[in-house]
C-alpha cells in the first residue's frame, strides 16, 4: 500500500513545525512516530500535501518530575512511559494504559502527544489523562496554552486543539498520602484497541475514605469521557465491593455508546460498569 | 529527496520518493529480501527490523524518516559465516515452517534479549505479541527464544549488524 505522495520536511524546532503549518493551511500533517498518521496515509484515509516531521526534536522526549508534577514531553514513545520508574510511582495508570497500546514495536515508536493528538476513541492513554486530571500543553502561533484533559477530547479524533498548534508537553499533577491508580483494558483481539478502557484514581484519608476519585473510561462513547457520577457516589465513602459495584452502575449513563462489529453498545457500557470497578479495585489496592 | 540509511553497517545512498516506506528502500533498493512484507497494516511483524536499536515494523516508517539511521535486518544477525544464536536456536527448535515470519520473529526476539536476557515464556510471548504466524502455533517459537536466551547468557554475541 503506497501513500498519496508529499513533500517531506523535517522540522528542527517545535516553533518552525508551528510556523510551517501556518504556511501550508489544513494541507499539512505533523508526523512523530507516525504511527496513527502512516497507515491512515497508507489507506488513503490522509492524504496531506505536506508531511513536516518533528520526530528528530531531541528535546522533545523526556520524564521529568518537578513541582509537584509529571511532566512528559510529547515525542515521548509508549515503551519510555511504560517502563518509567517515575511515571510508575506517580501516575501508574498511565504506565500501565502505555503498556497495553499495540505491541512492542508499536509502542517502541508511537508518542503521546501524537496518539493524544490523534484521539482515536479506542486509544488507551485518554481514560487514564482524563481520570489523572492531566494538562495538555500546546504551542501555537500565540505561543502556549494549557489545555485541561477534560475539554481536550472533543469528538470522535476531534480535540480542542486548533488547526495550527502542536502537543509540547503533558502534564499530571502528582497526590500524595495514600493515592493509588490503575488502568485496565478489554482489548479487540487483532488490533489490540480498547473495546473498554478504564481509569481510576483515588485517594484515601486517614479515616480511609475516598476522596478526589477519577474515572476515565476509553473505548465505549465517541471519545474518552469521565464518570462523573460513580465519582460523585464514591468520595468521601469508605470503599466496599457493594459500594464499588452500585457507584460503577452509572459509569456510562448518558453516553450514546459505540455499536459495531466488536461489541453492541449495551455490551460497551457493561464493559464501562465492570472494567471502572475492576480499576477501582486496583487502583485501592494500589493505594495500600 | 536523497537520503542516506547504514543497512547492517553498509551505508545505502539513493534518491527517493518521500512515500516509499522503508521496507520497500530494503528489499527493492537495497537487495535485502529477508525483511518480508506480510500484512502492510503494521499487524503481522514480518517487516520487523531494528532502527537505531528499536524493532520496529518498516511497513510503518517512510524510508525518508530512517535518514541517518542504522538498520539492522535479517541479513546483518550471522557474523562471519556463523548463524546467530537466535537464529540456530530457531533451526534446532523447529521454531518455523514455512518461514515467512521468521525473519520478524528473530529481529522482535533480539530486541527482546537486549531489553531482558532471561525472560519468562510469558515475557517471551508478550514480546512477541506483534509477530503473527500461520504455521508454528508459537510453542516452538518460544521454545527457541528460551533456548538462545540460554545461549546468550552462556557465550554473548551481537549481531554482526550492531
Amino acid at each position: 500500500m503506497i501513500a498519496h505522495n508529499f513533500e517531506y520536511t523535517v522540522a528542527t524546532s517545535l516553533g518552525e513545525a508551528v510556523n510551517l503549518l501556518q504556511k501550508h493551511g489544513g494541507r499539512a500533517k505533523i508526523v512523530a512516530g507516525g504511527h496513527s498518521l502512516i497507515p491512515m496515509m497508507k489507506l488513503r484515509l490522509a492524504a496531506p500535501e505536506f508531511l513536516i516531521d518533528i520526530g528528530r526534536i531531541p528535546e522533545l522526549s523526556y520524564v521529568n518530575k518537578e513541582n509537584g508534577k509529571i511532566r512528559i514531553g510529547a515525542l515521548t514513545t509508549h515503551y519510555v512511559i511504560e517502563t518509567s520508574d517515575a511515571v510508575a510511582r506517580g501516575c501508574h495508570a498511565l504506565a500501565d494504559a502505555a503498556g497495553l497500546i499495540g505491541d512492542v514495536q508499536v509502542r517502541n515508536k508511537g508518542t503521546i502527544g501524537g496518539s493524544l493528538s490523534h484521539a482515536d476513541p479506542a486509544a488507551d492513554y485518554p481514560a487514564s489523562i482524563l481520570a489523572l486530571d492531566a494538562t495538555i500543553v500546546a504551542l501555537g502561533p500565540k505561543g502556549e496554552r494549557q489545555i485541561p484533559a477534560s475539554k481536550f477530547f472533543v469528538d470522535m479524533l476531534t480535540t480542542a486543539l486548533e488547526p495550527n498548534e502542536i502537543v509540547r508537553e503533558i502534564q499530571i499533577p502528582l497526590r500524595s498520602g495514600r493515592t493509588g491508580s490503575a488502568y485496565l483494558k478489554m482489548a479487540q483481539k487483532a488490533s489490540g484497541f480498547a473495546i473498554c478502557g478504564a481509569a481510576a484514581v483515588v485517594e484515601l484519608d486517614g479515616s480511609g475514605r475516598l476522596s478526589n476519585v477519577g474515572i476515565g473510561i476509553t473505548g465505549v462513547g465517541n471519545h474518552a469521557f469521565r464518570a462523573t457520577d460513580t465519582e460523585k457516589a464514591l468520595n468521601g465513602q469508605k470503599p466496599a465491593p457493594d459500594l464499588l459495584k452500585k457507584a460503577c452502575e452509572s459509569a456510562g449513563k448518558g453516553i450514546i455508546a459505540l455499536d459495531d462489529i466488536h461489541a453492541s453498545a449495551n455490551y460497551r457500557l457493561d464493559l464501562a460498569r465492570v472494567f471502572s470497578r475492576r480499576a477501582l479495585e486496583a487502583a485501592i489496592e494500589r493505594a495500600g | 529527496m536523497h537520503v542516506k540509511i547504514r543497512i547492517n553497517g553498509k551505508p545505502y545512498e539513493k534518491d527517493i520518493d518521500p512515500r516509499l516506506l522503508l521496507t520497500h528502500f530494503i528489499r527493492d533498493l537495497a537487495g535485502l529480501t529477508g525483511t518480508h512484507i506480510g500484512c502492510e497494516t503494521s499487524i503481522c511483524g514480518a517487516c520487523t527490523v531494528l532502527a537505531n536499536g528499536l524493532a520496529v515494523k518498516s511497513c510503518t516508517m517512510f524510508a525518508v524518516q530512517a535518514d541517518g539511521v542504522d538498520v539492522v535486518t535479517i541479513e546483518g544477525m550471522a557474523r562471519d559465516g556463523q548463524l546467530h544464536p537466535l537464529q540456530e536456536s530457531f533451526w534446532e527448535e523447529h521454531g518455523l515452517q514455512c518461514g515467512y515470519c521468521t525473519p520478524g520473529m528473530i529481529m522482535c526476539a533480539h530486541q527482546l534479549l537486549a531489553r531482558n536476557t532471561a525472560p519468562t515464556d510469558t515475557e517471551i510471548r508478550d514480546a512477541l505479541g506483534g509477530n503473527l504466524c500461520r504455521c508454528t502455533g508459537y510453542q516452538n517459537i518460544v521454545a527457541a527464544v528460551r533456548s538462545a536466551a540460554g545461549k546468550l547468557k552462556r557465550e554473548p554475541r551481537i549481531a554482526a549488524g550492531d
